[in-house]
Parts: C-alpha cells; sequence; structure tokens
C-alpha cells in the first residue's frame, strides 16, 4: 500500500486541463506554452493525472490573503 | 547636428581575422620600429605612422582627413617573418591537432557517425541553446581525441602533446609553427564542423603570419612637462616585435644558422605573446626598464581595474558631491542642507530668456568666487566659456537669448540624495537644496530611517540633475513626499523620532499652557494662523496640536498603551501622541493624512508636528538622571525576596536532581528537566520583579520615555533598576569555560544559579564580578551574531535583488520577467498593491463611511 499525497493537507489540488481549456486558457493570457512555469512529468503531485509533455497543470492553492488562488505549470520532461 | 540613424542590430559575430582580412583593413604597413625622426615628426612606416590617425591637436589623420577626437584611429600590420603562435588560442589549436589525422588531416570520427553528431548538436543547440550546444561539442570532441588509428586512412597516429605555454610536441619532436599551420590548412572545411567552427573560419588563421597593430588613438603618447614624449605600453611592446621581426627578416635573408634563427623566432614568439597577454603564467612578464610589468591588451581588459568593470559596468559622474552627514531638525521634510562651499562647485545649467536675462545677468556679474555666482557660460553652438575676472566684462556683453549660464546651486534647487547600501527605492531620493554654512550635509532626522542612516559618521552622495527633464522626472517621481508610504507595508517610513515624539506625547498628555505660551509655541514651528486656538486664556496641550491638523480630519485609532486615540473635525478629543501615531512605520494616523490631502501636505503636517514636539520639549524641559532608577525600601525588598524564593526554588531541584528524587518532564532527560525547571523559576522571578519596579517608577522621566516609545522598553528599566537576570548562551544557561565549572571561581559540578549565569544584581546596584563576567560572555556572543550575520544576509539580498530585478506586472495582473515567461498568475495572490493599502489590508469599512458617510 502507498501513500496516496494528494491527500496531504500541504498539496494543494492538482488537475489537468483539457485541450478546449488549455487553447482557451493560453489565449487569454496571450502566451505560448514555454511562457509558464513548469513541472516535471514524474512530479508526484501529477503521476496519477497521466501528463504528457506540454499539458498544462491547474493548482488550487490556499493563500493567506487571497482565499483560493489558482497556478498553472506547464509538463515537461525531465 | 548629426542624422539619428535608427537600425536593428540582428547579430553580432566573433571571429577571427584572416591574413587577407588584416591587410585589407590596414591601413599603413609597419617596417620600422622607429618612432620619430630628428625633427620629432612621426616617421613613415613606425609605429606611430600618421596614416594610424591622429593624437596631436591640430594634425590631421592622413587615412580619414579627419582632427583629433574626429578620427577614430586606424589599424595598421607587420608581416611577420616566421609565423607565431596565438597564446590565447593554444587550447584549440591542441584540440585540432589531436583529434585530426596526422596524414589525412580527417576528423578521428568514422565518416557515419560525423554526420549522426552534427544532426545531434543542431538537435541541441535548437532546444537548450547555445551554451548546450558547446558542452555537446566539447564533449565528442574530447572522446575522439586519444584515438590511436584514423579511421579514413588507418594509419597510426602520433601523441600529441602540449608544452606549455605554446609549444607542441609529437612524441618528443617539437612540431614548429610552420608544420602545426600546415596541417591545420589541411583540415577540411566539413570536419571544422565537428568542431564547432563556422564556414567563414580557417584554422590556420590562429597561427599569426601577420600581426594586426592597433591605432595610435588606443595607445597615445604622453608629452611630459620637459617636452619629452613618454609611450604607451602597448607601443613599447609593439617596438619589440617590429625590432626582433627585423632582426629575424635580416638573419633569414642573410642566410645565418638555424640556431640563431630558431633563437630569434623564439624571441619572436614571446614578445607576440606578451602583447596579447602579459601575465601567462610560465613566462616572465615582460617589463619596463624600471622592473614595471608591462600593461597589454589582456590587463586592458581583465580585473577589477579593466576596461569592463572599471569603464562600462561602473562609471563616475560629475555634478557629484558625498560628504558627512548631520542632523537639522530646523529644515522642511523634503530639503538637504548643502555646505556652501560645496554649491559654488555644483552648477545648474540655465538657458538664457528674454524673461530670465536679468537675473542670470546677475550670477555672471558674482563669478565664480563670489556666491551665489556662475562659472561657465556655454554658447549656443555648444563652446564652453570659463568665467574668470579677465572676461566677465566681454561674456556680460555678449550674453544672450540661446546661451547656457552654470550657475552655483541656489536654495529650492533639485537634487538626489543617496545613502549606499541602495536597498530599496526610498534609498535614494529627491531633495530640495538648501545651502548652509558648514562642511556636511545637514538632514532632517526624520528621513533617516528610510536611508537606514546615523550620524556617527555615516556619508551620503548628493547628484545634481542637470536638465529640465531629470529635474522635473526626479521632482515628481522621487521627492521625499511622494515616498513617504512604503510599498513594503502600505504605512509611512518617516515619522517622528525621540525628542519629538516625547514632546508630542507630553503636550497632550499633560500640559496646559498660558495663551501666549501655546502661541509662542506654534509660531515656532511654522504656524501663523491661530485662529484654531479656543478663545481661553488656559489652553490644554491637545488644543494646542489640534491646531496642526486639518480641520476636517476625523480619526479613530489607539495609542501605545491600548487606549483610544479619537480626533474629531481636527480636535484631538482623547487620547495621547505616541509612538504608536507618530512612529515611522507604525500607525494609520499619517497613512490617512496622506490618502487625504497628499504627499506635499503630509510631508508639511509632519515636519511641524516633529518641530512642535522638539520645541514643547526644549520649553518644558527633560532629563533623565540616576534617581530615575531609584525603588523605595519595601519595594527593594519586595524584590529580593522574591529573587531570594526564586533561588531556593531552583535549588531545591537541584537537591532533588542529587538526591534521585526529581521526576524527569515528558520527553526530556532528567538533566534537562532540571535545566528547564530551573530557567522557568528563574525567568519568572524576573519577569515578576521587573513588573514591580516598572509599576514603582512610573512617573520618571525614563519610564515616559518608554511608555511613549521613543526609546528603551520596559526590560531595560527592569534591569537598570531590579534585576538583570539570567544570562544565556544559544538557549542555555551558561555552562562551559573549565572542566565542570563556568570559573575557577566556583566549585566543580556546581549547578546553582550564581555558578551558571544568574545575574541578580541590577544595573545600578552594581555587578559582581562573575556576574560582569557572564554579562560579558553573552554580550560578546550578541557582537560576534551581528558581524556574523549582517554580510551573510546582505549577500542574500542581493542575490535575491539581481534576481528579481526585471520582474514586472503586467496589466493582467501577471507578473512577468523581461522574457515575457510568466512568475505569478496574479501579483501577490491578491493583486494588491501595497503602498495602496493600510498596512497590507484595505480598509473596506473605512471607505464605506468615507462614501456613505455619517452614521455607523
Amino acid at each position: 500500500m502507498t501513500l496516496d499525497i494528494n491527500k496531504h493537507h500541504l498539496i494543494p489540488k492538482h488537475s489537468k486541463l483539457s485541450d478546449a481549456e488549455k487553447g482557451k486558457f493560453l489565449d487569454s493570457y496571450k502566451i505560448d506554452i514555454k511562457s509558464l512555469p513548469k513541472i516535471l512529468i514524474e512530479d508526484p503531485a501529477i503521476v496519477n493525472l497521466k501528463p504528457t509533455a506540454g499539458d498544462v497543470i491547474k493548482i488550487e492553492r490556499e493563500s493567506k490573503t487571497a482565499g483560493i488562488t489558482i497556478y498553472y505549470r506547464a509538463v515537461i520532461n525531465g | 547636428m548629426d542624422r539619428q540613424v535608427h537600425k536593428k542590430i540582428s547579430h553580432i559575430d566573433f571571429g577571427v581575422f584572416s591574413p587577407k582580412q588584416i591587410m585589407d583593413l590596414a591601413s599603413a604597413k609597419i617596417v620600422t620600429p622607429e618612432l620619430y625622426d630628428r625633427e620629432g615628426y612621426s616617421v613613415d612606416g613606425g609605429l606611430m605612422d600618421i596614416r594610424l590617425g591622429v593624437i596631436d591637436p591640430g594634425l590631421r589623420c592622413k587615412t580619414c582627413g579627419q582632427k583629433l577626437k574626429e578620427c577614430p584611429g586606424h589599424f595598421g600590420y607587420i608581416e611577420l617573418a616566421r609565423p607565431t603562435i596565438h597564446i590565447k588560442f593554444v587550447r584549440q589549436i591542441l584540440d585540432l591537432l589531436k583529434s585530426t589525422c596526422k596524414y589525412c588531416a580527417r576528423v578521428l570520427i568514422p565518416e557515419n557517425n560525423i554526420k549522426r553528431y552534427l544532426g545531434v548538436f543542431e538537435k541541441v543547440g535548437a532546444e537548450e541553446g547555445f551554451e548546450a550546444r558547446r558542452r555537446k561539442i566539447k564533449e565528442v570532441v574530447s572522446k575522439y581525441k586519444l584515438k590511436e588509428k584514423c579511421p579514413h586512412c588507418d594509419k597510426k597516429q602520433e601523441k600529441i602533446k602540449l608544452d606549455k605555454p605554446y609549444n607542441y610536441y609529437e612524441t618528443e619532436i617539437r612540431l614548429s609553427p610552420i608544420e602545426v599551420r600546415a596541417r591545420l590548412e589541411k583540415i577540411e572545411e566539413e570536419d571544422l564542423a565537428i568542431f564547432g567552427y563556422s564556414k567563414s573560419f580557417r584554422p590556420e588563421w590562429m597561427i599569426l603570419t601577420v600581426l594586426q597593430i592597433p591605432p595610435v588613438t588606443m595607445r597615445p603618447s604622453i608629452t611630459l612637462e620637459s617636452g619629452e614624449r613618454s609611450e604607451d605600453d602597448l607601443t613599447h611592446k609593439l617596438g619589440d616585435i617590429v625590432r626582433i621581426n627585423q632582426r629575424l627578416f635580416e638573419n633569414i635573408n642573410a642566410g645565418a644558422p638555424e640556431v640563431i634563427i630558431e633563437d630569434l623566432w623564439d624571441l619572436l614568439q614571446y614578445h607576440v605573446t606578451t602583447f596579447f597577454d602579459n601575465a601567462v603564467s610560465q613566462l616572465p612578464p615582460a617589463r619596463h626598464r624600471g622592473g614595471q610589468v608591462l600593461k597589454t591588451l589582456a590587463a586592458r581588459i581583465k580585473s577589477k581595474e579593466g576596461r569592463l568593470r572599471h569603464n562600462l559596468a561602473g562609471k563616475r559622474t560629475d555634478f557629484s558631491a558625498r560628504t558627512v552627514i548631520s542632523p537639522d531638525p530646523f529644515i522642511d521634510l523634503n530639503e538637504v542642507g548643502v555646505p556652501k562651499s560645496m554649491s559654488m562647485n555644483l552648477t545648474v545649467p540655465e538657458r538664457v530668456t528674454v524673461w530670465n536675462i536679468e537675473y542670470l545677468k546677475r550670477f555672471v556679474q558674482n563669478g565664480p568666487k563670489k556666491y551665489p555666482g556662475a562659472n561657465y557660460i556655454v554658447k549656443p553652438d555648444g563652446k564652453r566659456k570659463s568665467i574668470t575676472a579677465e572676461t566677465q566684462e566681454e561674456i556680460l556683453e555678449e550674453l544672450e537669448e540661446g546661451y547656457m549660464v552654470e550657475r552655483h546651486l541656489i536654495d529650492g534647487d533639485i537634487a538626489l540624495f543617496n545613502r549606499q547600501p541602495s536597498l530599496h527605492r526610498m534609498s535614494m531620493m529627491c531633495h530640495l537644496v538648501k545651502v548652509l554654512p558648514g562642511k556636511t550635509f545637514r538632514l532632517n532626522p526624520a528621513v533617516c530611517n528610510p536611508y537606514n542612516a546615523d550620524f556617527d559618521g555615516d556619508e551620503m552622495n548628493l547628484h545634481v540633475p542637470q536638465n529640465e527633464e531629470a529635474r522635473a522626472e526626479a521632482r515628481i517621481l522621487m521627492l521625499v513626499d511622494t515616498q513617504i508610504i512604503s510599498p513594503r507595508y502600505g504605512l509611512s517610513v518617516v515619522g517622528c523620532i525621540q525628542d519629538a515624539i516625547t514632546g508630542n506625547y507630553l503636550l497632550t498628555k499633560e500640559l496646559v499652557l498660558k495663551r501666549s505660551e501655546a502661541i509662542d509655541l506654534l509660531y515656532s514651528c511654522g504656524v501663523d494662523d491661530f485662529s484654531g486656538l479656543p478663545n481661553k486664556e488656559k489652553i490644554d496641550g491637545k488644543e494646542v496640536f489640534s491646531v496642526l491638523l486639518p480641520k476636517d480630519f476625523s480619526y479613530v485609532g489607539k495609542d501605545k498603551s491600548g487606549n483610544d486615540v479619537k480626533i474629531v473635525n481636527g480636535q484631538l478629543k482623547s487620547g495621547y501622541m505616541d509612538k504608536a501615531n507618530l512612529g515611522q512605520e507604525s500607525g494609520l494616523m499619517l497613512r490617512n493624512v496622506y490618502e487625504k490631502y497628499g504627499p506635499a501636505y503630509t510631508a508639511d503636517l509632519l515636519g511641524k508636528i516633529s518641530k512642535l514636539g522638539i520645541a514643547v520639549l526644549a520649553r518644558r524641559g527633560f532629563s533623565i538622571g540616576i534617581s530615575d532608577m531609584d525603588l523605595p525600601l519595601e519595594t527593594k525588598n519586595e524584590i529580593k525576596d522574591i529573587i531570594q524564593k526564586s533561588e531556593d526554588e531552583a535549588n531545591h531541584f537541584i537537591d532533588n536532581f542529587n538526591s534521585g528524587k526529581l521526576e524527569s518532564l515528558p520527553g526530556r532527560s532528567l538533566d534537562e528537566t532540571l535545566e528547564v525547571s530551573i530557567l522557568g523559576a528563574l525567568n519568572r522571578a524576573r519577569n515578576k520583579a521587573g513588573d514591580i519596579a516598572m509599576k514603582q517608577v512610573q512617573n520618571s522621566a525614563a519610564t515616559t520615555l518608554v511608555r511613549c516609545g521613543a526609546r528603551g522598553n520596559p526590560l531595560n528599566i527592569a534591569q537598570m533598576t531590579a534585576i538583570v537576570g539570567q544570562q544565556a548562551l544559544r538557549g542555555k544557561r551558561i555552562d562551559h569555560g573549565f572542566t565542570g565549572r563556568t570559573l575557577s571561581y566556583f566549585s566543580k559540578n556546581d549547578l546553582s544559579p550564581k555558578a551558571r549565569g544568574f545575574v541578580k544584581n541590577n544595573f545600578k546596584s552594581g555587578l559582581t564580578p562573575s556576574e560582569f563576567f557572564f554579562g560579558a560572555m553573552t554580550g560578546r556572543d550578541a557582537l560576534m551574531d551581528t558581524a556574523l550575520r549582517t554580510p551573510k544576509s546582505g549577500y542574500l539580498y542581493r542575490r535575491l535583488s539581481n534576481a528579481m530585478q526585471d520582474l514586472k506586472i503586467d496589466y493582467d495582473d501577471t507578473v512577468r520577467d523581461a522574457s515575457g515567461k510568466i512568475i505569478q498568475f496574479s501579483y501577490g495572490e491578491d493583486c494588491l498593491d501595497v503602498s495602496k493599502t493600510k498596512n497590507g489590508v484595505i480598509d473596506v469599512t473605512g471607505i464605506i463611511h468615507d462614501v456613505v458617510g455619517g452614521g455607523k
């Protein structure tokens, strides 16, 4: 039995954007995938999402000042 | 003057000149080491040939026809009698020799692999950039260096060794530069790509057959007072090269023996090498006759004094000044006192117009020696004229519209004031000049905080902007007034300090003044409208203070001791003005004034409040003394009892420990339990004693300072009046020094409070020698700690600010770096500009209250 780290209270919620969402997201910021912060494909927090390089991961973090804040990362190969 | 040409640089190539390029570029061929003939003119074909540029005023360049400063200088060349190796390419040449075949000159990589590697380089270069491609090339090249057989012609390869600095050996036989060059010549273009060289480059160019002579403009000679010429180090070195080169030519032509030619060749190689770099570790550096080392090309670029760090990365500026700072609470917050002697050297250019010509003439009339005068005028054609007793009359005559007068600094001029380290934007602010006697810069002590300055010998820099645009920019963006609210925490960085706080505290707390006194007080801090004073003979301090406040200002807050402070319509109704409201980095009062009445008003108000406080304190009188620390006898005894009890308690723990009766606390060993218990008992005693003492010295001047936050804290008072307390090193009682004891004065394994750094005396009664020593131990520890931490945190901050320096917030609230990469999706997660908040939060109720007005 392995521990599911996503259930740990310090790990924020990670989810994968669908292709449509991804297109809309990149459009709204007028950027291409290379300008995004990165996340390693084997990052333990996203392995169960089965990501491929180029996917965008949406991270919903708790924030002291803003309640919930959303961050995005592009998946890259190591 | 000159037309602006707008062009965009697409790329820059760095490369090596071919011999043909060197000759094509050159405007003179240098053949003789002589510099000047008997009349003192440059020799044609010499190193100072006038075709290489002009360095004497009045002469014209023979190549481009321009005068001094216009002519950029032109390169020349000399033909070397024998090829020499360029010292900076020794490594590259070695790599090429090692990885190519001795016979067929092909790379020692099998044909099919060459193609593959080229593809790999291309891919790495495109994906990971230039640096990664370079690394890959290095990796591949070093892999094939030691192949013993050529994969193309199947012949055996010899081992090539480099005998530093520049001799190549192939199994003990030396390869002359001629042979090396011959091998490099044979390497095919396609194979060069493996080494990362471009198609337009030939490796044999790294072995010099002609040497480029730098223009005279980059090695100017100086004429000494005696009329003698002193040449630049580079010219000296080039002279050596040309001389040896000539001798080598002559010897070769005369058919001299091979040994002599070899020797001369070596010498030529040495001179050419030191011309490029005079600090090659295996070679003795070339020296002047006096033994001074020559500064050649590499030394000009390298190191802290080199071109890059000294001239390009770091520059010096005109119209700046630096001196010691001292305080002057009577100048405004946004002023800076400039010594008169400085103001006569720092000048401001002012353009002459119909409207100010008479005004500017007065400066010219005063000349450079009488303040306020002028040092120079600048004619419309850009020519400068110095104002002296002789030229003064003439200048006054010719002065007309379009001229510039560089007049002395006068009151109200704009200047930038700065203190290093410039860690945040408030480290450099714009001040208005106030010319004062003396030799130091004066600044209002209230602005010390943003500069982090004090007056124990600190120096600061002053810069005077030289045109309207710069002055406007400085004034609008950088004036002290505009910097009052810190972008770090959204509160005022400047505020009243020490005496100003104490003064206002006493004024609003206990003073009742006669009407005349009140008026005198207010007038001394710059108020001349006394209509705000109530029409009665006895005036309360709060009412005097209220005169400064704007009539429609309301504020509710807390003072330092937690009481309510209430200002209703510009009248201080209740509460005392102390650090919590007037101090720097605290309180919303100044923040609210800033928001409602703007920067200039706030700065002015702060200046007035500060002056009022100082004036009150000066008139009332204020002093502290030893007697402030006096305690009544019964209090003294009470404190003694408390300390005695805690000591007994501690001793009881020790007895229990020794007899094995002490029970350990959960999670701790017996020793730890003892320490924790003792420490707890002693600290409780200290706090209790301190509280009692603080109550007893209620109304001394010292406690007034503490209570209003001007200086000191309750602990300081307690240490002076009651008990200094336990000294601790790294969170523990002092426990080292001798084996088993802290000092030889105590017996071994003595765990009693006094043997482990408990100081039961106070500073007024005086410490025993052992207590004093324990105090010195912790004092030294604290000193060491700060001395070691300051540079560390400074470097940490430097790295942080360098890493973040080009981040900016875009209009969509994203934080991006210079290349457009996103760092944050919403700035600081809450998109708040802290300098527009109040202490980091938006006061929603306050805003609603302001908008809706009235009822709560």
